[in-house]
């Protein structure tokens, strides 16, 4: 089928990008309003519950500090995602690279905790989040390993090890790491004034968020700018591909894996030196598992995953006001969570599937005679 | 003595500018928050039904919604995190709230010491008993209750119930509280038979269902047969153990709905009693101190109703213990004692009481828990 009118020449990449833009936001809003029924069926006003979303999570300076503070780990922990996404492995142990690079940190810090002057403590908060980055990436990138040289199933492998994370640290902070003092809620020593990080000023949210902000860039430029990254998408879409053409597969798997790791370990660090100040099974508070929610919503893009994490955070820094004002238990958030992952999800089979969207159609016109090829696409 | 007399003024321009927002915002939000209201928050790290420490603070604060004059709002599984802080700011933005009861052991350090400050006309009341004097902001207070003692009258009971001698015990981590709350269990049940021993299984977590149950299990095939426990929410281990007949002794709150036919006793929280006290307090225009603590005598702690399997000799020895601990002066850990690898604890004579500071850096199992700290 023609189309009569005009077809300018911007048509085509904005019929391309605008499928990668408007089916996902499309998805979301199918979401909210599969929700909203959810809620309607259970007596409760949906618009209610909005409006409060907006108000607690958007609605002052009060509530964009309660969001963005959330956000800086949901960032680093969906990227702990998104990395391996796009080589095609499913990384789901963002939460056991958290906790074992926050007891990193928090050993680091005591035992630099000596360092008296300017340069030292420098050296000491440096040495702190160099080594939770790097205990994050040999964590994670250990998985990468397996998956390379053994073929253990990344998946399960991640997930697993996140039980080993979780119990690594509560034994040792419970045993060696303890600080004798700390009785009845088992720490490690904490961290001296100057080793906390602080806030960014006029902003009340810690630095973390910069610094994750700074990470997301940087994994779009490495991932979609880069000939590295383009390597890394082919083994992704087809590792038999990209193997034919001698691209070094395992070593990239290994890396990305290890960044990965190692934006979780950031992600870590900041949790015991801007939030707890020490290491202790507070650390286990799930972030990790909300990371895999955002990177998936984001389809593993590591720009997207910014506005994903804002608005999820947003919806968890709302979820105390919407319990108490509309008594809903706190597992609402969840269900809220789970509808909009299945939507997103599911219109992952709907790429392709608009015609409205197809690059083809929105080409300015071709010369008299051509026609009938291009139309058809397929001349044989 | 710190005044809470002093946060009445800011707690009114707070009460009234939330009031005043509230009616001039949207129409939408006509939640009762009246000026004249006394705002109150309790926020609690788990399911405030889990039949355990939760829901112990949220029947406490029941108890305190029913009192004229105060306004109550409550939110529930909130992580010892950033999450934490930003409710407590949240509750004092959005509902005015000036008297805050973060009632999780973890909310303490360095989550209500990073918050307080901040609002020096607010109170923040934590569960625990970690306030010291000169070390912490004097709008932070803290309360805590010696339940030890109900584990010891636990003890009482369940030594009368056992018929293999064998007892048991489901704990979360070695720390004090837990490690107290064992020796206990296990005195009270010597003090009836010396021969009784009772095996302790460290799950490691405060809430994990899986391993409560399997602990709960794993202990009953070792011949114990009433079981009790000390993790966030007995429920599982309170329904696992009656569905193998076994006896249990609750903790936290009151199990006995969940094994009517089993539930002996229960060592729980009086917090209706400690909150409403407190309130009362405020209310009157006085203060609440800054650290409380109290036991049986006090009313911070009681016991769960007597079930149908405990016998009138059980029931005789467990009022008996029980008048004698409201005297005052009665001590669980007493000498000749000795832990459970053959190093003294108490020599003879020596005693310590509930209140004795000693007890709250317990690191020792006594001699007839079977088990390790480590």
């Amino acid at each position: 089928m023609s189309i009569p009118w005009h077809r300018p020449s911007w048509a085509t990449p904005l019929a391309r990008h605008s499928e990668a833009l408007l089916i996902p936001v499309g998805a979301l809003l199918a979401g909210f309003l599969l929700f909203a029924l959810f809620l309607a069926l259970q007596g409760k006003s949906p618009a209610e519950y909005y409006s409060l979303v907006y108000k607690a999570g958007f609605g002052s300076a009060f509530s964009w500090q309660n969001t963005l503070v959330r956000t800086a780990p949901l960032l680093l922990a969906a990227l702990c995602v998104a990395l391996p996404a796009r080589l095609g492995l499913v990384v789901i142990g963002g939460e056991g690279a958290i906790v074992i690079s926050g007891l990193a940190c928090a050993q680091v810090a005591v035992l630099t905790q000596q360092a008296g002057t300017a340069p030292g403590m420098v050296l000491s908060l440096a040495l702190m989040f160099i080594a939770s980055a790097l205990v994050g990436a040999a964590w994670i990138g250990a998985i990468g390993v397996l998956r390379h040289w053994r073929g253990v199933n990344e998946t399960i492998a991640s997930l697993l090890m996140t039980y080993i994370a979780i119990a690594l640290m509560n034994h040792l902070v419970e045993g060696p790491m303890r600080d004798p003092n700390s009785l009845n809620k088992p720490s490690t020593a904490p961290l001296t004034d100057w080793q906390r990080v602080g806030q960014i000023p006029g902003l009340e949210v810690h630095w973390g968020l910069l610094a994750a902000l700074i990470c997301c860039i940087a994994a779009w430029l490495l991932i979609d700018r880069t000939t590295w990254g383009f390597g890394a998408r082919i083994a992704g879409s087809n590792v038999r591909a990209a193997q034919l053409q001698g691209l070094p597969v395992g070593r990239m798997i290994i890396i990305v894996t290890a960044m990965a790791g190692a934006c979780a370990g950031l992600a870590g660090a900041f949790e015991v030196a801007a939030i707890h100040g020490a290491a202790n099974a507070s650390l286990v508070s799930g972030i990790g598992y909300s990371g895999i929610l955002v990177a998936f919503l984001a389809r593993q893009n590591p720009l997207a995953i910014i506005p994903v994490a804002i608005m999820l955070a947003g919806f968890e820094a709302s979820n105390g006001l919407v319990q108490r004002r509309m008594d809903l238990p706190d597992a609402t958030v969840l269900v809220l969570q789970g509808i909009v992952f299945l939507a997103i999800l599911s219109s992952e089979t709907l790429y392709g599937r608009f015609r409205v969207f197809t690059p083809e159609r929105w080409q300015p016109l071709p010369a008299e005679g051509e026609i009938s090829t291009v139309q058809q696409g397929n001349p044989a | 003595m710190r005044k809470i007399t002093s946060t009445r003024r800011g707690f009114l321009k707070t009460a009234v500018g939330a009031a005043g927002g509230i009616t001039l915002g949207t129409g939408l939000f006509n939640q009762s928050v009246l000026a004249a209201d006394l705002n109150i928050g309790f926020i609690y790290v788990g399911p405030k039904d889990d039949f355990g420490y939760n829901q112990a603070h949220a029947e406490g604060a029941a108890a305190v919604k029913a009192m004229s004059g105060v306004s109550v709002v409550e939110e529930e599984s909130v992580p010892e995190s950033i999450d934490v802080q930003k409710t407590m700011e949240s509750m004092i933005n959005f509902d005015g709230t000036t008297l805050l009861f973060p009632t999780s052991f973890g909310y303490f350090d360095p989550h209500i010491l990073s918050i307080a400050p901040q609002y020096p006309d607010l109170r923040f009341q934590h569960c625990g008993g970690l306030w010291q004097e000169g070390v912490h902001p004097d709008n932070v207070g803290s309360y805590f209750g010696y339940i030890g003692m109900g584990q010891y009258l636990n003890g009482v009971v369940a030594g009368h119930a056992s018929k293999t001698k064998k007892i048991g015990f489901v704990a979360a981590k070695p720390i004090p509280q837990v490690l107290l709350n064992i020796n206990s269990f296990l005195l009270g049940a010597r003090s009836v038979d010396p021969g009784i021993t009772c095996q302790v299984i460290f799950t490691g977590e405060w809430s994990m269902a899986v391993r409560e149950a399997e602990a709960t299990n794993a202990l009953i095939d070792q011949g114990a047969d009433v079981i009790t426990c000390h993790v966030d929410g007995p429920k599982v281990v309170v329904e696992t153990a009656a569905g193998r007949g076994a006896y249990v002794c609750g903790y936290h709150a009151d199990q006995s709905p969940l094994a009517p036919e089993k539930y002996l006793t229960g060592a729980e929280w009086n917090w209706a009693n400690v909150y409403t006290g407190m309130i009362k307090t405020v209310q009157e225009g006085g203060s609440i101190d800054n650290f409380v603590r109290g036991g049986l005598a006090e009313g911070f702690v009681k016991m769960s109703d007597l079930g149908p399997a405990v016998s009138d000799t059980a029931r005789n020895q467990f009022e008996a213990t029980r008048a004698e601990i409201m005297k005052g002066g009665f001590a669980a850990i007493k000498g000749p004692l000795n832990d459970n690898e053959g190093n003294v604890i108490a020599s003879a004579g020596e005693s310590f009481e509930e209140s004795d500071v000693a007890l709250e850096s317990m690191d020792y199992l006594v001699e007839g828990v079977i088990g390790s700290t480590s």
